[in-house]
């Protein structure tokens, strides 16, 4: 147990301090949220400032273009970017967390040259293309067929839920190139694709949410022809090549997330205080239940970031404890600064009534809470696969 | 390669969690624990308390110049985790904190208890006075005062012992006595523990060369280490409950195999998990804010995870003689010991207001 940092990550620390320090001020004003071309040119254009200083691709190996910093250094970015308030991935986060990743955990020396690059410096953005409308939880029922033709796949099918595909280059996309079935368990037959989002035949449509805003969109297929060169890993295997990636977003995903909910609600009891509310207990204690949650859940980060340390990188099943914790937490959270807010909570241009409507996609996005309450059983306690 | 801010314990934590863990196993075995329950009035039993003295459970902290064994918090927590979850009786934490102070509790030559002077301490009510676990067994009371400037003082047991009444204790291994307001307790009783002398800004300077700790010093790793016990019982309920959920078959299958009971027992680790991150944390860091939301966290956990591991066994669960219910009494005293929801909360709801201020 030990929760100090080596004088080489103080030192990291000191030094992204001071830069931050240097740049955050010369920053553009951030966009306006609805406009998807001027979000992109504003992501990628913080992260070529992260790229020109070094920073581009903390967490990926070196021989991948990244920094090979350690786990506990990524924190240490996640955590001072995120105090200093820089601006967050946007974007980039598919390319930079998880396509990014994959490529280089499973790419050949050529794909792995075409495609990192461009993402560390901020020069092509990618959308992720996994859910489906009849595969939500039960990812591995996804239908997207992909037929081959030549040199090249013939993709049809419909995505959902896909962040940033108006304005991303390419789309890590799941397909299936062998059929379910057949006793053969249906993780079996999928591949992992790299589709240019430019290709004929692929139709994008914005996605309202509940939240009234358009953060995702479903992408519709219709005989797009993907080379086979941009398949990465083998035919069929792509169930395994992706699990790679969402183990990385059970990683250290949600460190920004967390630091800025404690900042959130440090606020919350400064506009109690100020509003009189302050006075009364019931809501003091229910902030201050939070406070220790959110405690709790910032050393829950750091022993997950330790735990990959151990393993080498790759986050452990300690995500899914995690995410079933911070999910719930973040709508604690939000519901909190409605009761704060009062009648205000009703006003949706206040940022926290818009935090507080998005929070409620957190149980839901990434693996509800109902599956990871699965893996957990399954996984962790070992108890017998249920039904 | 760097590798700090890091939960992993030492090979030298893991060998102290491990020796602790063998030491209750071959001496306090389930079947001890069941005769504490089911034999007649619960006492301390002075072998076992010398033991855990001879290993070095309350000399954990001492320096080894006076006679200790020179380790700190996070050690503490880890050993005092292994007890929780062996519900091992007794006034383990007032001992630990004792020791170097009153003669005899490094050793574990004497049976140490504490009075939370500062408020209703274990008890509810006005003026009704503490309620203070084991009395009848202890030598010496370990007076703790307010967090802020409070008195620390070492009183003989037997004084307060004869002001107090028994209370019939809701966890059978847990003896309660209510002990009136020390303030109301005869003068000729107050008078120092024989031995070392305990009282207010002079205590036992020679044990603690670091200088005499404060109330509010006592009084935090008395919160951290109550949360340390309640962190072992809310592990151990997870087994319990896994292991029946394996082993008990309904409809053909092991129960375990139903979602509504996996998840029961998913949601019971997340918090054994997420309160131990915190737990930990707080050994290292002895943060005020820290150790609270520790309390409150383990609390929580061993309270509620004792709750669902009595639902997953079910109708065995509501039995005298499965166990679930002595870890759920436990828990359900260690609450209300040091520090109790409702101020640890508030504790960090003022914490909040300093943040970043």
């Amino acid at each position: 147990m030990d929760l100090d940092c080596t004088e080489a990550e103080e030192d990291f620390r000191r030094r992204l301090r001071a830069w931050l320090a240097e740049v955050l001020p010369k920053l553009p004003d951030p966009p306006d949220p609805a406009d998807w071309p001027a979000r992109r040119a504003y992501d990628c254009g913080w992260q070529r400032m992260l790229y020109d200083a070094g920073y581009a691709g903390l967490h990926w190996p070196e021989d991948a273009g990244g920094q090979g910093a350690t786990p506990t250094q990524h924190l240490i970015f996640l955590e001072e970017t995120e105090r200093a308030g820089a601006p967050y991935v946007g974007a980039n986060f598919v390319g930079l967390l998880h396509a990014g990743p994959t490529i280089a955990a499973e790419g050949d020396a050529e794909q792995r040259a075409r495609w990192l690059p461009p993402i560390l410096r901020g020069d092509e953005v990618w959308c992720q293309g996994f859910s489906e409308p009849e595969a939500g939880s039960d990812l591995a029922s996804l239908r997207t067929r992909a037929v081959r033709d030549g040199d090249s796949y013939v993709v049809t099918g419909s995505k959902i839920w896909t962040s940033h595909a108006e304005v991303a280059d390419w789309c890590e996309l799941l397909v299936r190139t062998a059929p379910a079935g057949d006793g053969a368990p249906p993780h079996r037959g999928i591949s992992w694709l790299a589709m240019p989002m430019d290709a004929p035949g692929v139709t994008v449509r914005p996605l309202r949410t509940l939240a009234g805003t358009a953060e995702f969109a479903e992408v519709f297929l219709d005989e797009v022809r993907v080379p086979v060169a941009h398949r990465i890993g083998a035919e069929n295997d792509g169930w395994r090549v992706t699990m790679v990636t969402l183990s990385f977003e059970r990683g250290t995903a949600f460190v920004g997330e967390v630091v800025a909910c404690r900042r959130v609600l440090a606020a919350l009891a400064r506009e109690a205080k100020a509003g009189g509310r302050w006075d009364d207990p019931v809501l003091r204690r229910r902030l201050g239940r939070l406070a220790a949650e959110f405690a709790a859940l910032w050393r829950l980060t750091q022993w997950n970031v330790s735990e990959a340390q151990r393993a080498g990188g790759v986050p452990g099943t300690g995500g899914s404890v995690f995410k079933l914790r911070y999910s719930h937490a973040r709508q604690e959270l939000y519901d909190a600064a409605a009761e704060v807010l009062g009648a205000g909570a009703l006003d949706a241009g206040h940022p926290w009534v818009a935090d507080r409507l998005s929070s409620l996609s957190y149980t839901i996005a990434a693996g509800t809470s109902q599956i990871q309450h699965n893996i957990v059983a399954e996984r962790i306690l070992g108890l017998p696969k249920g039904r | 390669m760097s590798q700090r801010v890091d939960f992993r314990l030492t090979d030298d934590q893991r060998a102290l969690r491990a020796g602790v863990r063998e030491l209750l196993e071959g001496r306090f075995p389930r079947e001890r624990l069941r005769a504490a329950v089911d034999g007649g009035p619960p006492v301390v039993d002075r072998a076992l308390w010398r033991e855990l003295g001879g290993a070095g459970f309350f000399a954990l902290r001492l320096r080894e110049a006076d006679g200790g064994v020179g380790l700190g918090l996070p050690e503490a927590v880890l050993a005092f985790e292994e007890a929780g979850r062996a519900l091992l009786p007794g006034p383990l934490v007032a001992t630990h904190l004792a020791a170097g102070v009153v003669e005899g509790a490094a050793e574990g030559r004497a049976v140490v208890t504490a009075l939370d002077t500062a408020g209703d301490g274990v008890g509810v009510g006005d003026g009704a006075g503490a309620l203070v676990e084991h009395l009848a067994s202890a030598d010496a009371v370990l007076a703790i005062g307010a967090p802020g400037d409070g008195d620390v003082e070492a009183l003989p047991a037997a004084g307060l012992a004869r002001a107090a009444r028994p209370v019939r204790s809701v966890d059978p291994a847990t003896p309660l006595h209510r002990v009136p307001n020390p303030d109301r307790v005869p003068h000729p009783d107050r008078v120092p523990h024989p031995g070392r002398v305990a009282c207010p800004g002079r205590l036992a300077a020679s044990a603690r060369p670091a200088g005499p700790r404060s109330a509010g010093r006592y009084r935090r790793e008395a919160v951290l280490l109550t949360a340390a016990l309640q962190l072992g019982s809310a592990a151990r309920t997870v087994e319990m409950a896994v292991r029946h959920a394996r082993e008990r078959f309904q409809f053909g299958r092991p129960i375990g195999a139903f979602q509504a009971v996996q998840h029961l027992c998913a949601g019971m680790l997340v918090r054994a998990e997420t309160a131990r991150s915190v737990v930990y944390a707080a050994a290292v860091t002895e943060d005020a804010g820290e150790v609270a939301a520790a309390k409150l966290l383990a609390d929580e956990a061993a309270v509620h995870n004792a709750r669902d591991c009595l639902q997953v066994h079910g109708g065995m669960g509501f039995t005298w003689e499965a166990d679930v219910h002595l870890h759920l009494k436990r828990a359900w005293v260690r609450a209300e010991q040091w520090q109790r929801a409702a101020d640890a909360e508030e504790e960090l709801a003022a914490g909040l207001l300093r943040f970043g201020a």
